[in-house]
């Protein structure tokens, strides 16, 4: 499982993360707040196995709808 | 608020600020969505109400057809050449200023610096709960919600403590008085602005280490923001600061008294505060904003005109049954939960950390210390009208 941020979804003209501190609160082992408060994917976006459910909290929870998960990703690179 | 007619006709004469709305919008709402759901006013020179989430969301990302020039309905219409900034940036700045105006705060609304106000507020909300004890009845939004948040700011603005009356006296003005007459409501304005601009005065003549300071020395664009923008910004900051979170804190403690199982459960897993705290802000979301029509246009089959308003009821959004399973209960450990309180898109709350922070203690000080607290007269909570709800009386009989 692989989780995805798109930072352009429906904000503008010009990136900008929306900083609605869901991601991070629901899912705190796959997001964290930057300085500003705004939401970042811990590492590269992949979902260690057993955390599957928070990313999907954080899908389920994110207002901005700027978070998608790609469930069929397996990490082809092994555990 | 009586300065309107009463409404009768919800789809094609609406009107925030009546009675029936500012007791139980709810209903209003409900109906709209299945049977015109974006109504019309011709009042305040025309406004649109769209009830549903996705109406409401796809309005708030279209910062194209929609302006922020000003986000809060009245007669007035702010003048076209207080853009970019507008009158209170960067709520009524459109892109590309608004960016580059709204970032310059997010520092000061970071988790990180939310964090440190912490102990502060927590010592305020029991300083505020020694004064309501040995009542059996006290006043929960009077007495306790609404003291919470103008403390708050006025600390991190910058502005003195003993003014909070004059300032709650310039929220209610500039949120409540919207059905006022043109002049009533801009000689309100005008005060406020005249308040400010003595408070900045004073701030550049003997800096210090607060808000206005920080912002009068900040930067926009390559050069020092002008002292009129920082004025017109500090506005924004008093009056989104205040009633909104006065309001949630409100809500909550008012939904807690009526539901002894929900305040129960917070008390034997206080744990589960944070969850339940995004679940009554989803339920009694304070928060409807606004936007302008930029251009004639027809809009998913309404026909808008230029300069007309459309209404952004974040609450009604967060009580649409297509966007939420069993939207009108309140499920105090609802998992998922895309609520729109704080709003959509780039003009979404910056303050939102800080409110939430202020949310969180000002519940488990209370909590903590009255634990079983229920209304004293259900009849006699009175909520606000207009775009901030939010009970303003909330008599609540305490047990120790």
């Amino acid at each position: 499982m692989l989780i995805d941020v798109d930072l352009e979804s429906q904000c503008g003209e010009r990136p900008i993360r929306v900083g609605q501190a869901r991601c991070y609160f629901t899912a705190p082992d796959l997001f964290e707040p930057d300085d500003i408060g705004d939401g970042y994917v811990i590492g590269d976006g992949t979902v260690p196995p057993g955390q599957e459910g928070q990313a999907r909290l954080a899908v389920a929870n994110c207002p901005e709808r700027a978070i998608t998960i790609d469930e069929d990703d397996d990490d082809e690179e092994g555990d | 608020m009586g300065h309107h007619p009463p409404v009768d006709d919800w789809t094609s004469d609406f009107d925030h600020t009546d009675d029936v709305w500012a007791a139980d919008p709810y209903p209003i709402w409900e109906e709209l969505r299945t049977k015109c759901p974006v109504a019309h006013t011709e009042r305040y020179g025309g406004a649109w109400l769209p009830t549903r989430y996705e109406d409401v969301a796809a309005i708030a990302y279209d910062t194209d057809r929609f302006t922020s020039r000003s986000v809060i309905v009245s007669e007035f219409r702010p003048p076209m050449d207080f853009a970019p900034a507008g009158i209170a940036p960067p709520i009524s700045s459109d892109p590309p200023f608004h960016q580059d105006a709204r970032r310059m705060l997010l520092p000061i609304f970071s988790p990180q610096a939310v964090a440190k106000l912490e102990p502060s507020t927590r010592a305020y909300c029991e300083e505020l709960i020694d004064g309501l004890r040995g009542h059996e009845i006290v006043d929960a939004a009077e007495g306790y919600a609404q003291h919470i948040p103008v403390r708050v700011i006025a600390n991190m603005l910058g502005l003195p403590e003993s003014d909070a009356d004059v300032f709650r006296g310039f929220v209610n003005h500039v949120l409540e008085g919207v059905a006022l007459p043109l002049e009533q409501r801009a000689e309100g304005m005008l005060s406020l602005f005249g308040y400010l601009q003595g408070q900045i005065q004073d701030h550049i003549d003997h800096p210090r280490d607060d808000l206005i300071t920080f912002l009068l020395e900040s930067e926009l664009h390559g050069e020092k923001v002008d002292p009129f923008h920082v004025a017109r910004t500090i506005g924004l900051l008093l009056i989104a600061g205040i009633d909104t979170t006065w309001s949630a804190i409100g809500a909550s403690l008012w939904h807690l008294a009526k539901t002894p199982s929900d305040r129960e459960r917070l008390l034997a897993e206080p744990e589960l505060l944070p969850v339940a705290m995004e679940e009554m802000l989803r339920a009694y979301a304070p928060v409807t904003m606004a936007r302008l029509v930029r251009e004639d246009m027809e809009w998913n089959g309404c026909p808008m005109k230029a300069e007309e308003w459309v209404l952004l009821p974040f609450p009604s959004a967060n009580r649409d049954p297509e966007a939420f399973e069993h939207a009108d209960e309140v499920i105090i450990d609802r998992a998922e939960n895309r609520h729109a309180a704080f709003g959509l898109g780039i003009h979404r709350c910056a303050g939102s950390h800080l409110a939430r922070m202020e949310l969180r203690v000002a519940l488990e000080v209370w909590l903590d210390a009255f634990p079983v607290f229920e209304l004293a007269n259900p009849a006699a909570v009175r909520w606000s009208g207009g775009q901030v709800r939010g009970p303003r009386t909330l008599p609540v009989r305490v047990r120790r």
